[in-house]
């Protein structure tokens, strides 16, 4: 058995490795001193990050996905948090198609609708124009919005608006001062996990990009099929620090959560 | 005397309806379905229309398929690469999803921050981490020469197997949670009892815990296998000119601007999802296997 | 609404339920109560669940639409107004504190929607937590609270904006025996003190015994029977009513006659006279009642005028506290219960054969 236990053992740990060591060897080679590839690097520096920092061909689309995601974060929290409160308050008849029509993005595969919508757009010159990009961006963004404050809602007790209300709190009132303060950190979790999936986006990107708005992820694309770049290396590791950064966001934004839902347990007697 | 506490169970189950009229929350909705119709589900469907609208109502690019070289062999590779991926993926997720559960709580968070590292990647970013490990001059084939056992580089990168190993790189998390969250409502006191009937720790395993995991196996599966019929960037970057997937074939069919051909292709792709998707939520134990799997 | 500066000199609102109804889909949940709540009592509507009580509290509240019927504050209909401008307090079982808030902001939350300046609500918060006996637990949030300082807590922001009616779920229902005792007393105090009209509800009946003006007993949607706790208690009308507050023994028979304000009976072969009620005829079937503790062991079968008697033999004894309980087969085949302070004479053991007598006006018709 205990031989069973140590092999067990070595499949996970060898499979964790699995997992870990490509993101990590990303990490690692942006450092290198070293033109081509090589492992370990004989010798570590920044040159790829100043290349990166140094080159206009690499910061303006890294600007404009910054804008892209940052517009696709205002609209996305803005009709996901709506949709998620009125979802939960529809006639199940309603609720179904309503919510399904909302999380379907997830859903489709990313080649149908990447082609979809650059169909419809490139006949409304919404393609090579960022506007075109931040419509389509948004609704990949949206189902995450209406997941993460619907999760949230569903843990709030209703019986709190309804107090408010016998309170003396006009429905609006009550929504103001009871629902949202309750929501924040689910709209929160949402609008970080919007940001981070329009800045990552690529395949829709690929489609509605054109020549006139090129995002990271299609600069990175692009360089992709002709050169293996360190460069690349270190925008990766920086577009992994920036996922980091946020999704840590997320992880804070949530703990705050869980200690709100549990308020009402209290202390023992 | 009194009945047992009732009461408190008997209201808690219904929420207090608030007097608000339907039109209310259909006022809360209507922002976002109308932006959905508009710039989402409209386009998909118009460009999905072109597969039965061109040149006039025709079924003919549906009835092309079966025939057509091209397609067949793409939809071979597809689907061999989508089994394989799933395979590996279940073989290799199993024990990580095992050790996540039955692990001590700082063990458990380490085994789920590096299965959820590669969530925090982008797939352009794990992808071109392959390209790095397998190319011609990657990181493999330079410790090798570096190391004496070969001579030449070896042809790893634009390869099918480039291809099965980063999808089961970047899929793998998406068999493992699924799996890690039905093997965590396993009750404890089914293996407690089962070994204080003498059963040995690899008897409770297959004869316990393996048939209660089957959910979360199917779920897993499932999910991995959906996910990778549509893959697009990964096979695009690390796999070989002869193994086009279902998701290249159709992009490359939109950049020659042959829509009807394409939109078949997409509403084919479309449907197998929708079908695969819809059979798992049908089915409770598999949509409940669904719900562990979080972002 | 008039509101008091002094505590006590705000008057309660007197609630009238008519033909009250509501139906969710085919099920009658509140069927035809008709209710007239006085100004400054406390009443109690009780009931099993399922009994409507809830329900019909809602409906006064606002939470709930009437699907037939009126409800009446003060004379003045309120069906049509919303909840939010009934200016009803209302305490939750499960306090529905905001826990965003503190205790302060929570029980100032209905003065400030009320555009009640933050001096003016400091002071009244002060005072609503004086009166619940919780001052100094302004900065506190919820989740730093128990439970029973939580439903104070409740109670102080139901009634810091002098509401003329007080309305309370089973507030006390997820506490602990102890606690809710204790609780009950606070509640009865500040009716005292507060002066308002307090409607309460509750499944539980000694909850109901203790702290009522008037109880209003509920079953499946109607008021079975509306009364002061002594009244439900001693003259219930219905079996129901009978059994569900306190314990009855019950005795089926045919009547056999009247005699001087008493009903005759025969009760599976033992004459039993009960205090007459309607006008029953010879060969009816009727329902006799009494309650355990009314009967006594007799030495010998008892003769004596005005008293039922009746043979029996103990089937088993159980010591509880301060009374002894004995369950009984009686003559006839009649399961009784006899409940007697302990301490009082030896115990019967089970198996012995036992004379039970009662007064016939203990006895009643339901």
């Amino acid at each position: 058995m205990k031989a069973m236990r140590a092999g067990g053992a070595a499949i996970v740990t060898l499979v964790l490795l699995f997992l870990a060591a490509p993101i990590l060897i990303v990490v690692i080679v942006s450092f290198s001193s070293a033109a081509y590839l090589s492992f370990p690097p004989p010798a570590l520096s920044l040159r790829w990050y100043r290349v990166y920092f140094g080159s206009s061909e690499w910061l303006v689309p890294t600007g404009l996905s910054f804008g892209i995601a940052a517009a696709v974060v205002v609209l996305s929290t803005l009709l996901g948090t709506l949709a998620a409160l009125g979802i939960g308050r529809l006639p199940p008849a309603l609720r179904a198609p309503i919510a399904a029509l909302s999380l379907s993005p997830l859903v489709v595969p990313g080649i149908v609708v990447a082609i979809g919508v650059y169909y419809a757009y490139s006949r409304y010159g919404l393609v090579g124009n960022p506007i075109g990009i931040v419509l389509g961006h948004t609704c990949l963004a949206v189902p995450f919005v209406v997941t993460s404050v619907s999760a949230n809602l569903a843990g709030l007790d209703r019986r709190l608006e309804q107090a408010a209300l016998g309170l003396g709190a006009t429905p609006l009132a009550a929504f103001w001062q009871i629902t949202l303060p309750l929501i924040r950190p689910g709209i929160l979790v949402g609008a970080l996990f919007a940001f981070i999936s329009s800045f990552d986006e690529l395949i829709v990107s690929l489609f509605l990009s054109g020549t006139g708005a090129i995002t990271l992820p299609r600069r990175i694309w692009d360089d992709l099929r002709f050169a293996l770049d360190p460069t690349i290396a270190a925008v990766s590791t920086l577009t992994i620090a920036v996922t980091l950064v946020v999704l840590g966001s997320v992880h804070l934004a949530r703990r705050r959560s869980e200690r709100l839902r549990i308020a009402n347990v209290g202390l023992p007697e | 005397m009194t009945t047992l506490a009732e009461s408190g169970i008997a209201t808690a189950g219904r929420q207090p309806k608030l007097p608000t009229a339907p039109l209310g929350p259909l006022l809360l909705v209507a922002p976002l379905v109308l932006y959905l119709l508009v710039f989402y589900a409209l386009p998909v469907a118009a460009m999905l229309m072109r597969s039965v609208t061109d040149p006039h109502w025709t079924l003919a690019n549906y009835a092309r398929l079966p025939a057509d070289p091209v397609f067949l062999r793409v939809l071979s590779t597809t689907l061999t690469t989508a089994a394989v991926v799933t395979i590996g993926t279940m073989v290799l997720g199993y024990p990580v999803a095992l050790a996540m559960v039955r692990a001590r709580p700082v063990v458990t968070n380490v085994i789920l921050a590096v299965v959820l590292l590669p969530f925090w990647t982008s797939v352009l970013v794990r992808s071109y981490a392959w390209m790095v490990l397998l190319g011609r001059h990657g990181l493999i084939n330079e410790a090798l020469t570096a190391a004496g056992l070969i001579e030449t580089p070896l042809r790893l990168l634009n390869t099918a197997l480039a291809t099965h190993i980063a999808m089961i790189h970047i899929l793998l998390p998406y068999a493992i949670l699924p799996l890690a969250s039905v093997l965590r409502q396993i009750d404890g006191a089914l293996l407690r009892a089962a070994a204080g009937l003498g059963a040995n720790p690899w008897r409770v395993f297959r004869q316990i815990v393996l048939p209660l995991s089957l959910p979360g196996v199917a779920a897993g599966m499932l999910l991995v296998f959906v996910l990778s019929l549509g893959f697009y960037i990964t096979p695009a970057l690390v796999g070989g000119p002869r193994d086009t997937m279902l998701s290249m074939l159709i992009a490359q069919q939109v950049d020659l601007l042959n829509w009807p051909y394409a939109a078949a292709l997409s509403a084919t792709l479309l449907a197998v999802a929708l079908a695969l998707i819809g059979l798992t939520l049908r089915l409770p134990t598999l949509r409940q296997a669904l719900r562990g799997v979080r972002r | 609404m008039p509101r008091g500066d002094v505590l006590g000199e705000v008057a309660g609102a007197a609630v009238s339920l008519v033909g009250l109804e509501k139906r969710f889909d085919t099920v009658g949940a509140v069927r035809g109560v008709s209710l007239e709540i006085q100004s400054g009592e406390f009443l109690t509507l009780l009931g099993p669940s399922g009994s409507g009580k809830t329900t019909a509290l809602m409906m006064i509240a606002g939470f709930e639409q009437p699907t037939a019927g009126d409800i009446a504050i003060d004379g003045n209909s309120v069906v049509a107004i919303p909840p939010y401008r009934r200016n009803i307090g209302m305490v939750f079982q499960n306090y529905a504190l905001f826990p965003h808030l503190t205790v302060a902001e929570n029980i100032g939350f209905p003065l400030k929607q009320r555009g009640v300046d933050r001096a003016e609500r400091n002071r009244q918060v002060a005072e609503s937590l004086a009166m619940v006996r919780l001052s100094g637990y302004e900065g506190r949030y919820p989740r730093q609270l128990s439970g029973g300082q939580q439903q104070r807590v409740a109670l102080a922001r139901a009634m810091v904006f002098r509401p003329r009616l007080l309305l309370m779920d089973e507030p006390l229902g997820a506490l602990d025996k102890q606690l809710r005792e204790s609780l009950q007393i606070e509640i009865r105090r500040l009716h005292a003190e507060l002066g308002i009209t307090f409607v309460y509800v509750t499944h539980d009946q000694e909850e109901a015994l203790t702290m009522s003006d008037r109880i209003a007993v509920m079953n499946e949607g109607a008021v079975a029977q509306l009364g002061a706790p002594e009244d439900l208690y001693n003259r219930p009308v219905s079996r129901f009513v009978a059994s569900f507050i306190g314990e009855s023994n019950f005795l089926p028979g045919i009547v056999r006659g009247t005699e001087n304000g008493f009903v005759v009976a025969d009760c599976s072969g033992t004459i039993v006279r009960a205090v007459l009620s309607g006008n029953p005829r010879q060969g009816d079937e009727v329902l006799l009642s009494v309650r355990p503790e009314r009967l006594r062991f007799a030495n010998i079968a008892s003769d004596k005028a005005g008293e039922n008697c009746i043979g029996a033999t103990v089937t088993d004894a159980v010591f509880a506290g301060e009374r002894c309980r004995y369950l009984l087969q009686g003559d006839g085949g009649v399961p009784l219960v006899l409940k007697e302070p302990s301490g009082l004479a030896a115990r019967r053991a089970p198996g012995a054969a036992v004379e039970i007598a009662w007064a016939a006006s203990d006895t009643i018709t339901v």
